[in-house]
């Protein structure tokens, strides 16, 4: 078991900020179109993360025009630029899947400052 | 053609270059030795290298000889040659010219291999007992209603009737599934670790975690 925590450790990021589910993020991917690449954006509120180490992933959900898009991302995936936290949601479960079942008002998420002990 | 014996560790996720995640499985294979060389020209008329893999405890008893936990007979092939026993032995066919590489005693490591190497697999499966036709062949087994009443996981009719009033051989029927021996074709070397003396192999590989794999060039793609 140890080989395979140290070959984990190997692909961890360390400049992975702290969010949890109910954040409001924007992630910023690396997209190849040819040989060029540049930056893309997606910004939602994090509806859960999910698994350890470096098989570790997080659920990002948006509206766009109307319709909602989900996107699953590693959490230590190289082509991930950086993670900004745009809001820190205050909820009270660790997967926000009710979130789907809801539009508009209902979908809001009660925001804080900042976490306890921090 | 080379091989390497190795413990199946258990099955991660790296990234590769573009950052796409590739499932690996971790194959430890230090401590493999080349035990025997059979050549053409020798009474074994074909060109092969015998691998010993896995240590053997050694019982130090006071006012004893200390001895192998292993046969003597098994011993003593590793002990004439002055090597400590091992406790798995499988043969490699090698191709003539590569047979000089080789020495007896000397230790193969995960250098053998390199990345983007295809390689065949082989192992044993996990042994699943008697099964029945649905978890060993992928029958659909019968509707849950629609009147069906004790007959919901059987395979149903096997045959035809006084002609050829027998079953065809080879009908899929229940049985033992897995504990046999497999060889999973073309898998693809990730990574080879250097210091930790392991393998990462692209995809799944027969056994267990902790089970015992051959690792060989793949006899049928060479190149991608």
């Amino acid at each position: 078991m140890d080989l395979l925590k140290k070959i984990e450790e190997q692909q961890l990021r360390e400049d992975i900020p702290d969010f949890r589910a109910g954040d409001t993020v924007r992630v910023h991917l690396l997209i190849r179109e040819g040989e060029k690449e540049r930056v893309q954006v997606f910004e939602g509120v994090v509806l859960g993360r999910s698994g350890d180490g470096a098989k570790e992933t997080f659920t990002v959900r948006k509206n766009s025009y109307g319709v909602g898009v989900e996107r699953v991302f590693p959490v230590h995936s190289p082509r991930i630029e950086k993670i900004e936290i745009a809001a820190m949601g205050r909820v009270r479960r660790a997967k926000l899947y009710y979130l789907r079942d809801r539009a508009g008002k209902a979908a809001r998420i009660r925001t804080k400052r900042n976490r306890k002990g921090e | 053609m080379k091989g390497l014996l190795g413990r199946k560790v258990g099955m991660t996720q790296v990234f590769d270059v573009d950052g796409n995640r590739v499932p690996v499985t971790v194959v430890d294979v230090s401590g493999n030795v080349v035990v025997q060389k059979k050549t053409e020209d020798s009474k074994d008329g074909y060109n092969a290298i015998k691998l010993g893999f896995g240590d053997i405890k050694k019982l130090e008893k006071e006012g004893t000889e200390p001895k192998w936990r292993i046969s003597q007979p098994r011993a003593g092939v590793f002990t004439k040659l002055g090597l400590d026993p091992k406790r798995h032995v499988k043969e490699v066919r090698v191709n003539p010219e590569d047979l000089e590489e080789y020495e007896v005693g000397q230790e193969l490591t995960a250098n053998t291999f390199f990345p983007g190497e295809f390689i065949d697999v082989t192992g044993t499966t996990k042994g699943r007992g008697f099964t029945g036709v649905m978890k060993r062949h992928n029958f659909r087994g019968t509707k849950a209603s629609h009147g069906v009443h004790e007959f919901f996981r059987h395979g149903g009719s096997i045959g035809c009737s006084a002609y050829p009033a027998r079953v065809i051989k080879g009908k899929k029927m229940p049985g033992q599934h897995g504990n046999v021996r497999v060889t999973v074709q073309n898998l693809v070397v990730q990574q080879v670790l250097e210091d930790d003396n392991a393998v990462l192999v692209r995809g799944s590989v027969p056994g267990p975690n902790g089970g015992i794999v051959l690792l060989r060039s793949a006899i049928k793609k060479t190149h991608g």
